[in-house]
């Protein structure tokens, strides 16, 4: 898929090398930049502004004490795994769906995907009262005469981790979605004219056929779930703020509320340092699939 | 490289705006609300009318949204002219960096020392003997509002204290009714401060608070205040996650909750819907039980600016904002009690003239957890209160030890 | 709403068979759940207070009004100013399509070097980048605050783009990376016989057989940038003040009533930008390879 020949020389490759350029700078200067500035200061014990006043591990001791940021990784781990799941299947199934030439496809794609446009603060609210027990979901379906249903996962601490992937899942699957039928929109024609000549049917086509092809887009959602994953943050503020109690707090939150709100931005740093180490570990394998055979051949 | 970022550096300097007319001034603040809106009127009008202009800036969100956003354009040499700020530790690491202009020469020649009251107003101002911001107002947590009509509907006297409401509360609930109103996070660890105040008195809250006292952190004394904890968590109701406190007080003005521990600020809303203190609502200070006030508040600040014009505007708003006039006005609107003691508000209402009674009362003052805690200290018991009241499983000695340690280990 | 009732017909018309009909009962089950909360927010956008507080949020407005409209666009307050949310509406626009062109044009020929003309140490940075996305935004706001800072840019318009371009980077160059990689390699080859260098075969041969990935890119980029609000108040400047700080200020106050159908009817109209793009991307959305050739 690369160029034809490797090329050995500077100029080699010049134009593709000067396009580049942007994509270097952002890379060295601001993402390993801004790493190894967030790592360095979590060695210290920088309050609301960055000093130098190093204090060794000592904000690592304490994240680690901390049940808060244990919880959150807890949160983050059960939604990760539920969010990546649902929004994959959700996604390709959607865009599988709505690939079938049917009428008001754009109208379909619009209503699956306008959830990504709108605000957190105000769909948060939203989704609050829907799950809320005295006027939402549980009120109406008691109106209906189911006098004992229950449904109140915001309150409960064990459940509200779900309650904040409902609507997660409601505002993001639609751009899974609108990658995958893409991706599905770049197959080759001729592969289902194939498959319909030779009676196979279309289940089997996308299982052996298709999804293998579409895997860089597969690859592409992944990392767009992940690092929404890793990011999670509005969408909490705006349905529980962590609560209740700490049952529904995330990483990003802690990070956030420590940089900003509590004016401890070692600890914040020390916290986000952790988090780049998992994503790393998570990611190392991903980076060896998709760079190790290649350099091998 | 360094050139490429030199070039680069030059010929975007040129896209620069041109800086604001002199004697604008930028001011950055999170009062959005009706009646904070209309306070900051008043601010903003008094500047106008002493020739400066008043450009604003608001941010809603409470302080999280905004701090980064002052902080970054402060430390990105793009200050505003004036910003609201807590007081306390969270400004001190703008003034050590030297970003901030020093008020002192004009704190002085005005003489902010003798009209500012309590005096530990001015003192959370300082750092290293100089003036760096401007009290504006007080506000204290220590109050509980109570719908009258609620205990009577359900066949109760109205509470005049805190142990009477905790008598009367299996009543409300037994009736249908909310006991207690409140919402997560901050709320539930208003209400806990507030029961230290009121079941521990001053000494314990400033044992704890000032003195870091681990051993005071789980006392008796303090035993009891979680055990005060212990029954407001059972007289809450299971929607309070995700609750806003001003959703709390509309609970208890149409009926539906009893009482809401919350801090002044709350009786705007009673204002606003009309609601007549002594009869539609009480307002209980202290609980009922002690009638002690914290006193914190909110503060100006003034970011370092090269322009001299700037800084004459800056020094200008400085002393509008303690001048008489604008403190009588403001704090009306505000709902909050005046800085000063020498002025004149007989417009208050029934429980702001409660509240300026006890400011006036010798030892009945307390200076404010952020005047002597550090955010983060104050995030830690925060979070522990909260945690606290969603595990009904979680006991009054797990609590007292972990608070304990936090205190044990806060700087 | 009966589904019978909606007759496929369009370019290749059958009857509804039981496949079809399932496939529109799963779309229609689908809808249900990403329309039930949009019907809560313009429901109540078109009530009143004070049936706002009687608290039935599924039922529709006994009265409807389209003042909480009017008030969200025209006259809400944000501190001192009522003005509403048209105030930040332009200085959006200002924001978002520089960021829009800018941000894709780089990222589009990133993943097209990425894929076809890869170069010594090509993947590192590209590694480094997809590991980037990954960090929380917050944790990179004072190091670029300071960068910006000394580039000079700190408060301008182009800080606000440059910040814009970044952030998008590592998911964009990704999208086309991928994308191009899945284009069948022949394309590329006949383009290269042919003769063409780099600049003609992405623009004359890829670009345009890969609508589809240009239109998630442009919807993924106008969501962000439009959206974006702590970016928008820190880097662009106070006379750059994106339309979120409005919505914002309406939408969260902490202090006051809450005036719930003014809050939704702010967000329904800050959302009507992407909105519209979703929508008219339509036409976009066609079949990108060898579609014009094959498809009949």
């Amino acid at each position: 898929m690369s160029g034809d020949r490797r090329p050995s020389g500077l100029t080699r490759n010049l134009n593709a090398k000067i396009a580049a350029v942007p994509m270097i700078l952002t890379a060295l200067v601001v993402f390993v930049g801004c790493s190894i500035w967030s790592i360095g200061y979590s060695f210290t014990s920088s309050n609301s502004l960055p000093v130098n006043e190093f204090v060794g591990l000592a904000q690592y001791e304490r994240l680690f004490k901390t049940s808060r940021w244990i919880v959150s990784l807890k949160n983050i781990a059960i939604y990760g795994v539920f969010s990546i799941f649902f929004s994959l299947t959700m996604g390709f199934l959607l865009a599988a769906l709505l690939d079938q030439k049917v009428r008001f496809e754009n109208v379909f794609r619009t209503i699956f995907l306008y959830p990504f446009a709108l605000s957190f603060i105000v769909t948060g609210l939203v989704w609050q009262w829907i799950l809320n027990p005295t006027f939402g979901i549980e009120h109406v379906v008691r109106g209906l005469g189911f006098e004992t249903f229950s449904f109140a996962p915001l309150s409960d601490r064990n459940t509200v981790i779900y309650a904040l992937l409902i609507a997660g899942l409601w505002q993001g699957t639609g751009l899974v979605m609108a990658i995958m039928l893409a991706g599905l929109r770049g197959v080759d024609e001729e592969i289902w004219k194939a498959s319909r000549v030779e009676g196979i049917p279309a289940w089997r086509v996308y299982v052996s056929v298709i999804i293998p092809m579409m895997k860089p887009v597969f690859v592409t959602t992944l990392v767009l779930i992940g690092s929404g994953i890793v990011r999670l943050y509005d969408l909490v503020i705006a349905m529980t703020n962590g609560g209740p109690g700490a049952s529904s707090e995330v990483p990003a939150k802690y990070v956030y509320d420590f940089m900003f709100s509590r004016g401890n931005l070692g600890q914040g740093l020390a916290a986000s340092t952790i988090m780049l180490i998992v994503v790393i570990t998570i990611m190392i394998p991903w980076i060896y699939i998709e760079y190790g055979p290649k350099k091998r051949a | 490289m360094r050139s490429l970022i030199a070039a680069l550096a030059t010929s975007t300097a040129l896209l620069v705006g041109a800086p604001a007319s002199a004697t604008d001034l930028e001011v950055t603040h999170w009062w959005t609300s009706g009646g904070e809106a209309a306070a900051v009127k008043v601010l903003a009008d008094s500047f106008t009318a002493a020739g400066g202009t008043w450009k604003d800036s608001a941010i809603a969100g409470s302080g999280d949204t905004a701090r980064p956003i002052i902080i970054s354009r402060i430390t990105g040499g793009n200050p505003m002219g004036a910003t609201q700020l807590n007081t306390g530790r969270d400004a001190e690491d703008l003034i050590k960096a030297g970003l901030m202009t020093d008020l002192t020469e004009l704190a002085e020649k005005e003489g902010w020392k003798d009209f500012i009251r309590p005096s530990k107003l001015l003192d959370a101002c300082m750092y290293e003997g100089k003036v760096y911001c401007v009290p504006i107002n007080i506000h204290s947590w220590q109050w509980m509002w109570t719908n009258p009509n609620v205990f009577k509907e359900a066949g109760v006297e109205p509470p005049k204290s805190w142990t009477e409401f905790v008598a009367a509360a299996p009543k409300l609930k037994e009736k249908g009714f909310i006991p207690l109103a409140t919402g997560d996070g901050w709320q539930v660890e208003g209400i806990r401060n507030v029961l230290t105040v009121a079941l521990g008195g001053s000494d314990l809250f400033l044992k704890i608070a000032r003195d870091k006292d681990a051993e005071a952190a789980k006392g008796p004394e303090m035993r009891k205040v979680w055990e005060g904890m212990e029954a407001a968590r059972s007289f809450a109701d299971p929607g309070f996650v995700g609750r806003q406190w001003n959703e709390a007080t509309g609970l208890v003005l149409t009926g539906k909750a009893g009482a809401q521990i919350m801090g002044d600020w709350a009786q705007g809303e009673f204002g606003l819907a009309g609601k007549v203190a002594g009869t539609d609502y009480d307002c209980l200070p202290g609980l009922g039980e002690k009638e002690i006030l914290d006193t914190g508040g909110d503060a100006f600040y003034f970011p370092k600016n090269s322009d001299p014009a700037v800084t004459e505007a800056q020094l200008k708003l400085a002393s509008l904002l303690v001048s008489k006039e604008v403190q009588v006005a403001f704090n009306l609107k505000k709902g909050s009690l005046p800085i000063r003691g020498d002025i004149d508000m007989a417009a208050a209402n029934a429980c702001m003239q409660k509240g300026i009674a006890i400011l006036a009362k010798e030892g009945a003052v307390l200076p404010s957890n952020e005047q002597l805690l550090s955010s983060d200290t104050q995030g830690q018991i925060q979070d522990l209160a909260a945690e606290f009241f969603s595990a009904p499983e979680m006991t009054v000695d797990e609590a007292l030890e972990k608070f304990s340690e936090i205190i044990a280990s806060a700087k | 709403m009966s589904v019978t009732s909606v007759e496929p017909s369009g370019a290749r018309p059958r009857r509804l068979s039981p496949s079809r009909f399932m496939i529109y009962a799963g779309l229609f089950v689908a809808a249900v759940y990403y329309l039930l909360p949009l019907y809560v927010m313009v429901v109540t956008s078109l009530k009143g207070m004070p049936e706002i507080r009687l608290g039935n949020i599924f039922s529709p407005p006994m009265e409807i009004t389209f003042q909480p409209w009017v008030t969200a666009w025209d006259s809400a307050c944000t501190g001192l100013y009522c003005e509403g949310l048209k105030v930040g509406f332009w200085n959006s626009m200002k924001i978002l399509i520089p960021s829009v062109i800018v941000s894709i044009a780089i990222a589009s020929v990133n993943g097209y070097a990425l894929s076809n003309w890869k170069f010594k140490g090509s993947e590192v940075f590209f590694t480094i980048l997809i590991i980037g996305s990954f960090i929380p935004y917050q944790v990179m706001l004072y190091p670029l605050v300071i960068i910006m800072r000394e580039l000079g840019i700190f408060g301008t318009l182009t800080a606000i783009i440059v910040v814009h371009t970044i952030f998008g980077m590592p998911i964009l160059t990704l999208l086309f990376r991928n994308y191009f990689a899945a284009l069948p390699v022949e394309l590329f080859k006949a383009a290269r016989v042919d003769g063409a260098g780099f600049w003609q075969i992405f623009l004359q041969v890829l670009a345009p057989m890969s609508l589809p990935i240009f239109v998630v890119a442009v919807i993924l980029q106008v969501t962000g940038i439009w959206n974006d609000f702590l970016f928008g108040v820190i880097f662009a400047g106070t006379e750059n003040y994106p339309m979120t700080v409005q919505l914002n200020n309406i939408v969260n106050a902490t202090q006051g009533v809450k005036e719930y159908n003014v809050n939704m009817a702010a967000t329904i109209l800050t959302g009507a930008v992407p909105l519209i793009i979703y929508f008219l991307s339509g036409r976009y959305f066609v079949r990108g390879i060898a579609a014009g050739a094959v498809k009949g």
